[in-house]
């Protein structure tokens, strides 16, 4: 049959985010994708010309709803290190504790979305719910739900007491328990298998070649994290990337459930190391001079440039997210695939458009 | 046949969601919700204005005028930080719906005239 080209996106029941990918498929099988990006630009980079370093927390926490604490909290490690300033050992372990929690919801709405791709409907409402009690802890502690602006230059805004910390763990014992009881479902099943297994094989080499980040790099058994680096207070804590060989649908998706567990182990671990301190240090002066700074989000690596000239406001921010270097990879998995896998294909990759397009 | 302790099971348990307009959840403690102020004490130093990251607060010195738009404003709680006299505050509870896209205006004279024509 001769080659027909589909139009996917940017309005797709898969996605909730406009992403257009225009397929050349010959037998329902593509052979060729051509991603167009930037239907959701909004110039938050440009806003850093009339908003001042502080300021723009705020709008780098809007860069991405889903890993908002992450986007502050890699900008702020950036304007620290400009201002010199050392953050209060509480502050860094209370970090730890919202990134985590924020990992954990991240993971949890993508695998409820995953199930939802290949119409596994009861799936998706049993990981949303059990989102739901991260949730609340979000709000309770910080008080928002998605956007926790907790992250201040210097440290962070808020507490969290001993009574919320029971609650908190106890929280942490209920998620692993409902979360273990999903594991066969979605590890095991039949159907789930045949939609993911051997479907979309990154190779180790590719996957370095390419650059891809986060999950989508770890599940083709590269042992990259960028928590490894020891920024916050991750370098007082033990923990080891989760890794899988396969580089299949299948790996990533349990990548992503091992590292449900593996930040519930986390959080666990900084409250029995919690040190008690001041929360926040008063930073002078302005930011001068350049730096990277790089975190790890639940996608994957993001990483901020921020050049300061010793004014209020920031010659240039640079945000580079986890889902613009995984694209290049998604298009070397695409050609060969059936039609049908391309949702769960791309859903794969974690996609966060308005991430990507800031 | 393997379904049947789950059925058993979901026979057993509660709701997994709340029945809503009869059963409401309570707000927590210290939630970002719609911004207020207390008209009464502030000096409309302007300092919550100048902090705010999305511009929606407005202060006049002459007319005595403090507002905010309530469509813009992303309740990140900094101007409350940020106020000297602690006039400002958040409600636990996110805005109610208004009919119009405009500013809430407070007005520090007109709240000194109420009490007036009382007695």
């Amino acid at each position: 049959m001769a080659r027909t080209v589909i139009p996917f996106g940017p309005q797709h029941p898969v996605l909730p985010e406009p992403l257009h990918l225009t397929l050349t498929v010959e037998d329902e099988i593509v052979k060729e994708a051509i991603p167009k990006l930037g239907y959701v630009h909004r110039g938050l980079e440009k806003l850093a010309e009339i908003r001042d370093h502080t300021q723009m927390i705020q709008i780098v926490e809007r860069v991405c709803g889903i890993c908002s604490t992450l986007h502050a909290m890699c900008y702020c490690q950036g304007i620290e290190a400009l201002m010199n300033v050392e953050v209060p050992p509480r502050a860094k372990f209370l970090r730890v504790i919202w990134a985590e929690m924020h990992r954990m919801h991240s993971h949890l709405l993508w695998l409820g979305l995953f199930a939802d791709a290949f119409g596994f409907e009861s799936l998706f409402m049993q990981f949303w719910r059990i989102r739901e009690r991260i949730m609340d802890l979000q709000e309770a502690t910080s008080g928002n739900r998605v956007i926790v602006s907790v992250n201040c230059v210097g440290g962070v805004k808020r507490d969290i007491d001993a009574e919320m910390e029971k609650w908190i763990l106890d929280t942490m014992k209920i998620v692993e328990r409902e979360v273990l009881q999903l594991k066969s479902t979605i590890m095991d099943d039949f159907t789930v298998k045949r939609r993911t297994v051997g479907i979309g094989v990154l190779s180790k080499e590719k996957a370095y070649e390419m650059g891809a980040a986060g999950p989508t790099l770890r599940a083709s058994g590269i042992a990259q994290d960028m928590r490894q680096t020891g920024y916050a207070a991750y370098s007082e804590l033990n923990f080891e990337p989760v890794v899988e060989t396969d580089g299949d649908c299948y790996a990533r998706t349990v990548c992503r459930f091992n590292e449900v567990f593996q930040a519930i182990d986390l959080i666990r671990e900084a409250f029995a190391k919690l040190p008690q301190s001041e929360l926040a240090v008063k930073a002078k002066g302005l930011p001068n001079g350049e730096v990277v700074s790089r975190v790890e989000q639940p996608r994957g690596e993001c990483l901020y440039y921020l050049k300061g000239t010793g004014s209020k406001y920031l010659d240039r921010v640079r945000i580079r997210t986890p889902t613009f270097a995984n694209i290049p990879p998604l298009l070397e998995m695409l050609p060969g695939c059936d039609l049908a896998d391309v949702p769960v294909l791309i859903l794969t990759i974690d996609p966060c458009i308005s991430c990507t397009e800031r | 046949m393997f379904m049947t302790k789950n059925v058993l099971k979901n026979l057993m348990t509660k709701y997994a969601t709340r029945l809503y307009p009869f059963k409401k959840r309570e707000t927590f403690k210290d939630v970002k919700g719609e911004l207020k102020i207390e008209m009464e004490k502030c000096i409309l130093c302007g300092v919550c204005k100048m902090r705010c990251p999305s511009q929606s607060i407005a202060v006049d010195k002459q007319a005595k005028s403090w507002g905010v738009d309530p469509f813009s404003c992303v309740y990140c709680g900094i101007c409350v930080d940020a106020c000297p006299v602690k006039c400002l505050y958040q409600e636990g509870l996110y805005r109610t719906p208004l009919a119009e896209k405009d500013q809430v205006l407070h007005f520090q004279e007109a709240k000194s005239e109420e009490p007036a024509p009382a007695p």
